[in-house]
């Protein structure tokens, strides 16, 4: 299995370099490295969000409320920060993490305590959070003028030449890389996802584990929510609407398997990669808006063709010769 | 339903003859022959593994036989789908149904076969009158409309029959139907199995009960190991003669059973009890034993072992090691406390198939292979390395998924991952089903080895060669109660049927 999730992650690469090739055929400025890394700057709050989505789904769970608490999370810093223009960034970021943990938090137990299917509850909790953005703001919006240079030039700020959003993408992935293939919390993902009945006799609780897992995507959501307030300077009720499906289909492209324990931190963060080069690059080719929807929808279901494929041609080896020869 | 009035009660329905069924390394079916009467009961009997179901399957249409005929009203017919057998009028009724639970009690007796209305619509009306015609046919007292979840399992046995009958079945296999009914609703399937009876249909009846083959069953068959042993009628057999046909079999296997020298009590159970699945189980085991623990399926033996280590509670008793009392709450704390559990069903809850091997031994020892919560690999590779190479698992790597391995290796690697737990007691049930000779070998080896080495073993098992072969002693489960404790020359085949079955005369023995 590793080696064909390798090769997975190879074809993905292949498919990315691929797509880049094509579009620079159209539009050579596209590949410069200076836009490459604009788009990989644009893409980061997917690949935070996707990574969180991609503990979930390994858990046999789906987080649909992560786009509504990233724009709950978001107003709420806004908010704090028109009231409060002094306070540091770092005590900002540090209580989007905490908003975004309470809002997993409460999916996760919802999961756990009340064995509710995740679907239904994150459907629940995705309305609920939007509609907490509206009773807190009223439905106004927090402009541009009305936050502080500082809460807005954070994201933005060049660090060896990119910006700082990049990093916290860049950090995220390498914690999360550490999480999932070092650590025992990474490897109980794995186990309740991949068979949760035996992971219950090895002594793991499968709902704390799922628990943990939605307080993962929240805090990540948390911390993309500030990023993308910041970053475009405005928060209002329906920012990052129907966000969530496009996490959820980079997951699926990077082969994190929906029926659970399959997937790795570099399948989730190029199948948020391959849909960020998709998004960046069709406007500049000048394919029409609507045709653009329809190609990011084709590459979804033939991503799923392919991943269903895979699984299929692991059947069991039944013939002691094929066994010998693997 | 007329045709079946008419037809020769001498002269069988279904005659299976010469039946061969063969399996990657074994023969399900080796030559078998089977003859189902109109208006009479047949009792299928065997021990596990006897081929009882492989014969189901036969003739359901699920399996298709290797060789041999199947001969309806004297006709060679091939069942190639299910569908063709129950066309050709034959169905079945398992242990647990197959039915849908949110529709109607009528909607499940005629799915597929619906009434329809001149517009091809499902007449409604109709089905509701036809399903309340049957059910009250076979002195069922359930309304139509009502929803099947709303059921219990024995009403939803009525509407699996009344949907055979709906389909005008003649012939009518009934696998282990009581296993899973109260007293009451037991007597009520008889009165009901009397009624199909009456109207001529055939019926094979599938038991490891006793006392229900010779109050219902009007002829009987044995299977032994794939084989046909004996049929006859029920008058002319003793319940003696059927154990001695079930289980005489030439002991063909060498267990490697060593005498271990018993040390003390690792482990003493008393009355542990639940309010629905058992009640008042004691033993001791001691350090170096193996206990067998035997019984019919749903005798109540795994569920006992999940709640001693911790995925049920008991309402009562007291378990203890040594001389303190534990209280085991959950498995995480069993495994502290020494004691393991190797499942029954190795897909569902053993092995995580997508996951290397190394990662699946390590799983429950992940505290001694990991620092603050960060896994030491390499102490992971070593640790799953010792305990595969001890069980002469085979594989190309230790990285490869457990899902490539084979039915006996992927056992191989739930055992390893237990034992890497450095367990007291360790429970394994039913450690060798489904897996091929040469695996069984080997695990009857190392846990004999393994009890050499002083760890205890407590062994569910349904094959009666395992359980005589490898047990010091052997607790028989019967309906959630121990009813039997046996050692030394008290083992035999008979008396472990006898218990389990529940056969009290003498004069089976």
């Amino acid at each position: 299995m590793n080696a064909l999730l390798k090769s997975r992650e190879s074809i993905l690469v292949g498919a990315i370099l691929a797509l880049l090739a094509l579009i620079a055929t159209r539009f050579a400025g596209f590949v410069a490295p200076a836009n490459l890394a604009a788009v990989f700057n644009d893409t980061s709050p997917l690949i935070i969000l996707a990574l969180g989505q991609m503990v979930v789904i390994l858990t046999r769970c789906i987080d649909l409320s992560v786009a509504a608490n990233l724009a709950l999370t978001g107003m709420m810093c806004a908010m704090l920060n028109v009231v409060y223009p002094d306070l540091p960034i770092i005590v900002i970021l540090l209580l989007a993490l905490a908003l975004g943990a309470i809002m997993g938090a409460v999916n996760g137990l919802l999961v756990w305590k009340l064995d509710i299917p995740p679907i239904v509850v994150t459907l629940g909790t995705m309305t609920i959070y939007r509609g907490i953005i509206f009773l807190i703001s009223h439905g106004k919006w927090v402009n541009a003028h009305e936050m502080s240079p500082a809460f807005t030039a954070f994201p933005r700020a060049a660090l060896l030449g990119l910006p700082v959003l990049s990093w916290v993408a860049m950090a995220v992935i390498i914690v999360m890389a550490v999480v999932m293939a070092r650590t025992t919390l990474g490897r109980s993902f794995y186990a309740v996802g991949g068979n949760p009945h035996a992971a219950v006799y090895t002594g793991i609780n499968v709902g704390k584990a799922q628990f943990r897992a939605f307080v993962i995507s929240g805090t990540l959501a948390g911390l993309a929510g500030y990023l993308w307030v910041a970053r475009y300077a405005v928060a209002y009720v329906d920012i990052a609407g129907g966000f969530e499906l496009d996490v959820v289909a980079a997951c699926v492209i990077g082969g994190i398997s929906i029926a659970g324990g399959i997937g790795t931190v570099g399948g989730a963060v190029l199948g948020a990669l391959f849909l960020g080069v998709i998004k960046n690059a069709l406007p500049v080719v000048d394919i029409s808006p609507f045709w653009q929807l329809a190609i990011s929808g084709a590459a979804i279901i033939i991503a799923v063709v392919f991943n269903a494929r895979a699984d299929r041609t692991k059947g069991r080896v039944i013939l002691k010769s094929a066994e010998h020869a693997q | 339903m007329a045709r079946t009035g008419l037809a020769d009660p001498s002269q069988p329905v279904l005659r299976l003859d010469g039946i061969v069924k063969q399996f990657p390394g074994v023969r399900a079916l080796d030559g078998v022959q089977l003859a189902l009467y109109p208006g009479q009961v047949t009792a299928l009997i065997g021990e596990n593994g006897a081929g009882k179901s492989t014969i189901v399957k036969t003739l359901t249409g699920i399996y298709q036989p290797d060789e041999g005929d199947i001969l309806l009203d004297g006709q060679p017919v091939r069942f190639p789908t299910a569908q063709a057998a129950g066309d050709a009028g034959i169905t079945a009724i398992h242990q647990e149904t197959v039915l849908f639970d949110e529709l109607s009690v009528a909607e499940n007796i005629f799915i597929g076969h619906a009434p329809r209305t001149r517009f091809g619509l499902i007449d409604k009306a109709e089905m509701r009158r036809r399903a309340s015609e049957i059910l009250t046919s076979i002195g069922a007292k359930i309304d139509p409309d009502v929803r099947l979840r709303d059921l219990g399992i024995a009403s939803k046995h009525l509407v699996a029959i009344s949907r055979a009958l709906s389909i005008d079945a003649r012939v009518v296999i009934m696998d282990e139907p009581t296993a899973a009914l109260s007293h009451k609703e037991i007597e009520e399937l008889y009165e009901l199995v009397d009624t199909l009876k009456a109207q001529g249909k055939a019926i094979l009846f599938i038991s490891h009960k006793f006392d229900e083959i010779f109050r219902i069953a009007d002829r009987y068959t044995v299977f032994r190991d794939g084989q046909f042993v004996g049929d006859g009628l029920m008058a002319e057999v003793t319940e003696g003669e059927l154990v001695q046909m079930m289980v005489g079999r030439s002991v063909d296997q060498i267990f490697p059973k060593r005498r271990a020298v018993l040390g003390n009590p690792v482990l003493q159970v008393v009355g542990y009890s639940h309010p629905t699945e058992f009640d008042g189980i004691g033993f001791t085991l001691r350090r170096g034993e193996i206990l067998g623990f035997y019984g019919l399926v749903g005798a109540g033996r795994s569920e006992f072992m999940q709640s001693l280590i911790g995925i049920t509670r008991p309402s009562k008793g007291v378990c203890k090691m040594g001389d303190d009392i534990k209280i085991i709450r959950s498995p995480a704390e069993a495994i502290e406390a020494g004691i393991v559990y190797v499942p029954e069903d190795r897909g569902k809850q053993g092995a995580i198939t997508a996951m290397p091997i190394f990662q699946n031994v390590t799983l429950p020892s992940l505290g001694k292979t990991s620092n603050n919560g960060f896994l030491q690999m390499a102490e992971e590779f070593k640790l799953a390395r010792e305990y595969t190479q001890r069980l002469d698992l085979r594989a190309a790597s230790l990285d490869v998924p457990v899902g490539s391995l084979s039915g006996g290796n992927q056992q191989k690697v739930v055992i390893a991952k237990w034992l890497a737990t450095q367990p007291k007691v360790i429970i394994l049930d039913e450690p060798t089903k489904g897996i091929d000779i040469g695996s069984k070998a080997a695990v009857h080896d190392f846990m004999s080895e393994l009890a050499a080495q002083g760890l205890s073993v407590i062994m569910v098992s349904s094959e009666i060669p395992e359980i005589l072969g490898m047990s010091d002693r052997v607790i028989v489960m019967r309906e959630g109660r121990v009813v039997a404790e046996l050692e030394g020359d008290d083992l035999s085949p008979e008396t472990l049927v006898r218990h389990a079955a529940g056969i009290t005369s003498e004069a089976a023995a």
